[in-house]
């Protein structure tokens, strides 16, 4: 991290009556830093960022964003930051340039920079030719990217995405996780990355907390969370279908593998660690087992929660 | 205050207004029908008056108060009903359009935008409560005056042509009218708005917004059968009275309603 974080929480709390959405909420998001908040729907990641950008107000703890306090400085706050909301947000009886334009003005971009400003952006994220265009006819992927253009116009120092590559297009999510890194190592903005995408979190992110019914389940760099969850890692060994029995033979008498599969000649199991897979390998051969081909399985938001409850599972067995 | 931001707003959401159908049909579609059409079908048919209705106006006469009585003493029935009916019959029916226009952009500026779900991004841009109740609020009035004072021209135009074949001068507007339009009409506008402001955190459609805060009508629609059948008149003095009253029950709902206005409400409602 570098200098003052552009991000504190302390014990960070919001109830809506009965349900606590975040829950004790203590992190900490460097500048310049992509920071990855990781959890499914309803896990508490669009509350965080109402709260953090001033929108809500927390129940109890204390919130520091880029050195105010979003309650009471909340407009002077907002100015600093862009928000991509999980939903477009978008009028869409106006075109992109018109919506575009209603937002520089609000975020007060100076008036000389508004149109060369929108118009760098819409050139970047390739929506020129359909900009005069009502933005109710864009597609899925055609909003997301007016809606990120919208939260980079006043070129914020702090931008909140929230499930930003979600319909979008592989291409198309590509481009915005470029233009994330971009954003971050070229620019030195901070990126405060909401997702449920636990590939894209470990591409992008220098760091990542995993957050679960409002909950802090788990924080750290996207490598120590992988060495954390990493046991669970599963193997697919596409093997000749002739030598299947001694695989499956071989694989059930080795220790750690578990949950074995097998579907027309690819073998499927758990416990396949990357640092196991050359002893796994050699096993196999060694047992008469042809392999053709050994693919590791990316692992799902499923198996971090799995191998992180795990860990809480057997931390209070020993206890 | 940031007025560039209250300017943004005011622009788009006036644009997106003028860009609705529904909401253009509305506006135009009521207020020419209350005050184009229905005038002009009413004048058209004093014009041909037979005289066998003269039993009828007497009627009317007979509910009028003295006052008015005295103004139309020794006219001709169709002169009578004409006057009347310009001048003091219609005019419950005029305030029922910056009331109407007031009502129906507040609720699609307010809950439509929540609907449409457009609420959000706003709400994290650097807009204060005030400063966007302030652009809503508006716009909303802004919207309902012009629409008034378009339908007041119209109007006035519908009655002096009639009134230049039946009474043979022209007699409109009267100082009640123009008390009416830059008195009255803005404080109705006002309570519209209001109203809209002040339900918008308890209802999640457009409709029920506009069905809720068009109870309001009822008071004006009230204020109609009440001179209709002869227990009052829109006097100089009722309707500089009347505003008066309207600008205190106006001010007391936009109290109520700004202070129900926070993001942390209009967040959690989306």
């Amino acid at each position: 991290m570098n200098g003052t974080p552009a991000i504190i929480t302390r014990s960070l709390t919001r109830r809506f009556g009965e349900l606590t959405a975040v829950d004790n909420l203590a992190i900490e998001v460097g500048q310049g830093e992509i920071f990855g908040f990781l959890g499914h729907n309803g896990a508490g990641k669009t509350t965080t960022i109402r709260l953090l950008n001033g929108v809500l107000e927390p129940s109890g703890g204390s919130i520091q964003v880029l050195g105010l306090d979003p309650m009471h400085q909340g407009p002077q706050l907002r100015r600093r930051t862009g928000v991509l909301t999980e939903n477009p947000s978008l009028d869409e009886r106006m075109t992109a340039r018109e919506n575009l334009t209603f937002y520089a003005n609000l975020y007060d971009v100076p008036v000389d920079r508004v149109k060369p400003r929108i118009e760098e952006l819409l050139e970047t994220f390739e929506l020129q030719e359909r900009a005069d265009e009502k933005v109710g006819g864009y597609s899925k992927g055609m909003k997301q990217r007016l809606a990120l253009v919208r939260s980079l116009i006043h070129e914020p120092e702090l931008i909140f995405l929230d499930e930003p590559t979600s319909g979008l297009d592989p291409i198309a999510s590509k481009g915005v996780r470029d233009l994330i890194r971009h954003m971050s190592q070229e620019e030195g903005r901070t990126i405060f990355l909401c997702t449920h995408n636990l590939v894209e979190a470990q591409r992008l992110c220098t760091r990542v907390a995993v957050l679960e019914h409002g909950k802090l389940l788990a924080i750290g760099t996207p490598g120590e969370l992988g060495e954390r969850f990493g046991h669970r890692q599963r193997l697919e060994v596409e093997i000749d279908p002739a030598t299947r029995a001694l695989a499956l033979e071989k694989l059930n008498q080795m220790e750690g593998i578990y949950e074995i599969a097998e579907e027309n000649g690819v073998v499927s199991f758990g416990g396949g660690a990357h640092a196991r897979v050359p002893e796994i390998v050699a096993s196999l051969v060694a047992a008469g087992v042809r392999i053709h081909r050994v693919t590791p399985q990316e692992p799902s938001l499923e198996d971090v929660y799995f191998a992180l409850h795990g860990e809480q599972t057997e931390m209070e067995a020993v206890r | 205050m940031n007025w560039r931001a209250i300017r943004a707003v005011i622009g788009k959401d006036l644009k997106v207004v003028i860009r609705s159908k529904m909401i253009m049909g509305t506006t135009i579609g009521v207020s020419l029908m209350m005050l184009v059409l229905i005038p002009s079908i009413l004048s058209a048919a004093t014009l041909f008056m037979p005289e066998a209705t003269t039993n009828d106006i007497d009627e009317i006469m007979a509910m009028m108060p003295e006052e008015l009585k005295g103004m139309f003493d020794n006219r001709h029935p169709a002169e009578v009903f004409f006057e009347y009916a310009i001048t003091y019959m219609f005019a419950p029916l005029f305030l029922i359009v910056p009331l109407m226009v007031s009502t129906v952009i507040a609720a699609d500026s307010f809950v439509g935008e929540r609907e449409r779900k457009t609420m959000e991004a706003l709400l994290h841009s650097p807009i204060t409560n005030w400063e966007l109740l302030v652009a809503k609020m508006l716009t909303a009035w802004i919207a309902a005056l012009v629409v008034s004072l378009v339908g007041f021209v119209l109007y006035g135009i519908v009655a002096n042509l009639f009134g230049l074949q039946i009474l043979g001068y022209l007699f409109f507007p009267t100082p009640m009218w123009l008390l009416l339009v830059f008195w009255v009409s803005p404080a109705v506008a006002a309570v519209g708005l209001g109203l809209s402001v002040l339900i918008s955190t308890r209802v999640n459609t457009f409709q029920e917004a506009y069905q809720t805060s068009g109870m309001a009508v009822v008071p004006v629609v009230a204020l109609m059968f009440a001179q209709l059948l002869g227990g009052l008149y829109l006097s100089n003095v009722f309707a500089l009275i009347m505003g008066l009253a309207v600008w205190v029950i106006a001010a007391a709902i936009l109290w109520f309603g700004a202070r129900t206005f926070e993001r942390e409400r209009l967040i959690a409602r989306l």
